[in-house]
C-alpha cells in the first residue's frame, strides 16, 4: 500500500520536475559546461579550460563593471524600497475605503500596460539637452545652461530603473500590509505608541516578507540588466549584462558563459543572504 | 554593422524580407509587361540569401522573381551572426551576402566556392577597386582589408588569396560606400575639415562615435592619426601597442567628457543628431538622409584625411551545383545588369557596374548621385520620397571624389580578440 502511494507521489511531482529539468537545469548545466570551452573568432571548441575564468577574474575591467552593477543595484534597491514602502503604506493604511484602495492599486499598475522599453525610451526626449525638463527649467529662469547630467549619465540610468521597478516593491509590500491584523495597530496605539513607533515596531517587521520578495525582484533584475544601462547611459556606462551581450555579439560564447556563471553565483549569494534575514516561507 | 537602408522603412522592409516568399509572390503578380530579357527557366528555383540588413531589400527579391523567376529568400542578420552562419551552418544558405572584411574570416572555413569570372558577363565592367584595387591608374590602394586583396583565390577549390587577378572570384561586389563624420552645420559654428575636429574642446559633451568595435576602432584610428596621437603602420591591422595607445587616448577623452554617448544602431545615431545632443559624430550615409528627412540640417562632411570605406558582395555556398548553381550565376549577372545598381545608387550607396546602373537612372539622378552635380529637379529615393530638392549637391561630390579619397577599408585585425578586450575596457571606463 505504502509503496503504491509513494509511487503515486513521484508521478504527481514528475511533470513539474520534468519542466524544471528541461527549462532550468539543462540550460544552466549547458552554460556551465560551455564556460570551460575554448573559442576562436568563428567557432566554439569543446575543451576544459580555466582560461575564460582567468581572463574574466584577472581583468580590472570585470571588477569595475561588477562594482558599477552592484552600485546601480544598491541605489535602485534603496530608492525603490523607500518609494515602494511609502506608496504601499499610503494605499494600505491612509486610504480607508476598499474600493478606493483597489482603484489606487490598479492606478499604480497602469504604466505597466505599456512595454518597459517604451517607458524607458520616453525618458530620452524628456531629459535631453533640448528636452522638456531642460526647456521648462530654462524658461522658468531657474537655470541658464541645460543640465547635461540629466541624460546619458548614471543619474538617468538609476532614474529609469526606479521608474521601471518600483512596482515590484509596491505589490508585495502592499500585500504584506493588507494582511496585518488592524487590531494590532489599535493595540499599539492603546499601549501608547506614537505613529512612528507603530510603523517601526509593528508594521515594518510584519512587512519583512513583502520587502524581501520585492528586494529579490529588484536586485536580480537590475543585476542582470543590459538594455536600460545601454540606452540610458548612451553606451557610456557598462554593466555585467552588457559585458555578456558584447561578448556574445562577437561569438565569444564561452567568455559570456563564464561571466554568466559568476553572475549567477553572486546573485544566488545575495538572494541567500536575504533569505537568511527573512524566512519568507514561514511568514507567507 | 547591420546598416539599415533608411530609417523606419528599412526596418519594416527587413521584416518583410523575412517573409520573402510572400512578398515575391505578390511582386510577380503585380509586375507585368516588363521586357523579357531573362531566360525564365528558373521558375522552381529558390535561393536562400543570408546577409547584413543593408542589402536585404525586399524590392530586389520582388524584381528578381519577376525578371528571373527565382524566389529569393532573404535573411537579415547582424554582421557577426553572418560570419557565424557562413562558417558553422554552410547548408543553411545558398548565397552569402558578406562584407569584404569578413572574407578573411570566412573563406578559410571552406564553406564557400569561388566563382568563375568567365560566367560573370559584366566582369570586365566591375569598378576596378574590386579587381585591380586601383580606381584610377594612379590610385594608391588604401589601408585595411582593401577588396582587391581578398577578391581572388588561386584556383577553383582554393581558399588561398591570390596576389593578382585570377579566374576565381571570391565575391561579386554589390554595395559599397565611403563613410565619414556627420555634422550639424547650424550648430558647429566653424569649418570642419579633419577627423580631429571631433576632439575640439568647443564640442565637449556634444560628440559621439559608434560602439561597434570593428568599425569604431577605425573611426578612432582616423581621429588619433589626424590629431597626431598615434602613427599607424596599417590602421586596418594594428599592433598591440597601437591598439593600446588608441584605446588609452579614447579612455582619456571619454573621462574628459568629450563624448555625449556612443551609438550602436542606426536609429540611435539619427536621434542623437536630430535632437541636438551631438553636433559631430560618426555616421552612415542613410542616417544623414534620415536626419535631413526630418527637416534638420545635417552634412556628411568630407574630411581631408579621407574616408573609411566598406563594401559587401555575394558569395556562393560550397554546396551549390547544377541548376541551382546556374540560377545563382543568373542572379549575380542580373544583379549587375543595372536595375539593382540604380536602386542602390538612389539610396546613396554605390553599385559595382556603373554603366548599367547609369542606363537605369535619369541624367539628373546620375548627375546628382554620381557626378556631384547640382540636382536639376527633386531627387527621390527608390520608394519615391523626395530626399533632396532641386539645386542640392551631394556631400563630398562625385563618385571619384569620394571613392578616390578612401584612407582605410573596414578590416579584421590579426589582434582582433585583443582589440575587442581593450574596446570593452574603453566602454567600461
Amino acid at each position: 500500500m505504502n509503496r503504491v502511494k509513494s509511487w503515486v507521489t513521484y508521478l504527481q511531482v514528475a511533470p513539474l520536475a520534468l519542466v524544471f529539468l528541461l527549462f532550468l537545469i539543462v540550460p544552466i548545466a549547458t552554460i556551465v559546461v560551455v564556460s570551460f570551452f575554448d573559442y576562436n573568432t568563428t567557432q566554439i571548441i569543446p575543451a576544459f579550460l580555466l582560461q575564460n575564468y582567468e581572463e574574466l577574474l584577472l581583468s580590472p575591467v570585470t571588477w569595475r563593471t561588477y562594482q558599477q552593477t552592484i552600485q546601480f543595484a544598491l541605489i535602485t534597491w534603496a530608492l525603490t524600497l523607500l518609494i515602494g514602502f511609502t506608496v504601499a503604506y499610503f494605499v494600505a493604511f491612509h486610504v480607508r475605503s476598499p474600493t478606493m484602495q483597489t482603484v489606487l492599486f490598479l492606478l499604480c499598475t497602469i504604466p505597466f500596460w505599456t512595454s518597459n522599453v517604451i517607458r524607458m525610451i520616453s525618458w530620452i526626449p524628456f531629459l535631453g539637452r533640448h528636452g522638456l525638463a531642460n526647456t521648462t527649467l530654462m524658461n522658468l529662469g531657474l537655470i541658464k545652461e541645460p543640465l547635461e547630467f540629466l541624460l546619458y549619465s548614471d543619474f538617468s540610468v538609476v532614474l529609469a530603473y526606479v521608474h521601471l521597478y518600483t512596482l515590484f516593491m509596491v505589490v508585495p509590500i502592499f500585500n504584506s500590509m493588507m494582511r496585518i491584523d488592524r487590531s494590532l495597530l489599535e493595540a499599539a496605539r492603546d499601549a501608547g505608541a506614537t505613529g512612528w513607533q507603530t510603523l517601526l515596531n509593528v508594521i515594518l517587521p510584519l512587512c519583512k516578507p513583502g520587502i524581501a520578495i520585492g528586494s529579490i525582484f529588484v536586485v536580480t533584475i537590475v543585476m542582470g540588466d543590459f538594455v536600460t544601462v545601454r540606452m540610458m547611459s548612451g553606451g557610456l556606462s557598462a554593466s555585467v549584462g552588457l559585458m555578456m551581450a558584447n561578448a556574445m555579439s562577437l561569438l565569444q560564447y564561452p567568455a559570456a558563459a563564464a561571466n554568466a556563471v559568476i553572475l549567477l553565483l553572486l546573485v544566488l549569494f545575495i538572494v541567500a543572504a536575504m533569505m537568511r534575514l527573512v524566512d519568507i516561507r514561514k511568514e507567507l | 554593422m547591420a546598416r539599415k537602408s533608411n530609417g523606419g522603412i528599412g526596418r519594416r522592409r527587413m521584416l518583410k524580407g523575412a517573409a520573402g516568399i510572400a512578398g515575391a509572390a505578390i511582386g510577380s503578380g503585380a509586375v507585368t509587361g516588363f521586357p523579357v530579357i531573362w531566360a525564365q527557366n528558373n521558375k522552381n528555383i529558390v535561393l536562400r540569401q543570408c546577409g547584413t540588413g543593408v542589402s536585404a531589400i525586399n524590392e530586389i527579391a520582388e524584381k528578381c522573381k519577376a525578371d528571373l523567376g527565382i524566389t529569393l529568400q532573404m535573411t537579415a542578420l547582424d554582421s557577426d551572426a553572418v560570419v557565424q552562419r557562413v562558417v558553422t551552418q554552410p547548408n543553411s544558405f545558398d548565397i552569402g551576402d558578406i562584407e569584404y572584411w569578413m572574407i578573411k574570416k570566412v573563406f578559410g572555413a571552406n564553406t564557400l566556392q569561388a566563382m568563375d569570372v568567365k560566367k560573370i558577363k559584366l566582369f570586365d565592367k566591375i569598378v576596378p577597386i574590386f579587381t585591380t584595387g586601383k580606381l584610377k591608374a594612379d590610385s594608391v590602394i588604401a589601408q585595411g582589408t582593401a577588396p582587391s586583396t581578398v577578391s581572388f583565390v588561386e584556383g577553383a577549390g582554393s581558399t588561398k588569396f591570390a596576389k593578382g587577378q585570377t579566374q576565381w572570384f571570391t565575391i561579386v561586389p554589390t554595395i559599397y560606400n565611403a563613410d565619414t563624420l556627420g555634422i550639424r552645420p547650424d550648430l558647429v559654428g566653424r569649418k570642419i575639415d579633419s577627423w580631429k575636429d571631433i576632439l575640439d574642446p568647443k564640442f565637449k559633451g556634444k560628440t559621439s562615435i559608434l560602439n561597434i568595435p570593428s568599425i569604431g576602432i577605425m573611426d578612432a584610428a582616423m581621429i588619433c592619426e589626424a590629431a597626431g596621437i598615434v602613427k599607424y603602420g596599417d590602421k586596418g591591422n594594428m599592433t598591440k601597442a597601437e591598439i593600446d595607445k588608441t584605446i588609452d587616448f579614447l579612455i582619456k577623452t571619454k573621462k574628459d567628457g568629450q563624448f555625449r554617448a556612443f551609438w550602436k544602431t542606426f536609429d540611435e545615431s539619427v536621434n542623437l543628431m536630430t535632437s541636438g545632443e551631438v553636433v559631430i559624430q560618426s555616421m552612415w550615409s542613410p542616417a544623414v538622409s534620415a536626419v535631413r528627412g526630418k527637416g534638420v540640417p545635417c552634412v556628411y562632411q568630407p574630411l581631408k584625411e579621407g574616408y573609411r570605406a566598406w563594401g559587401g558582395g555575394l558569395a556562393l555556398a560550397k554546396h551549390l551545383k547544377g541548376a541551382q548553381l546556374d540560377a545563382a550565376y543568373d542572379y549575380i549577372n542580373w544583379y549587375l545588369s543595372g536595375w539593382v545598381g540604380a536602386f542602390l545608387n538612389r539610396q546613396g550607396y554605390y553599385s559595382a557596374v556603373l554603366e548599367t546602373a547609369k542606363a537605369n537612372m535619369s541624367a539628373d539622378e546620375w548627375g546628382f548621385w554620381m557626378e556631384g552635380k547640382p540636382a536639376q529637379g527633386d531627387i527621390k529615393n527608390p520608394q519615391g520620397q523626395i530626399v533632396e530638392k532641386a539645386g542640392a549637391v551631394r556631400d563630398g561630390g562625385s563618385f571619384y571624389d569620394r571613392m578616390g579619397a578612401v584612407a582605410c577599408w573596414n578590416a579584421v585585425m590579426d589582434e582582433d580578440r585583443y582589440m575587442v578586450q581593450k574596446w570593452n575596457q574603453f566602454i567600461a571606463a
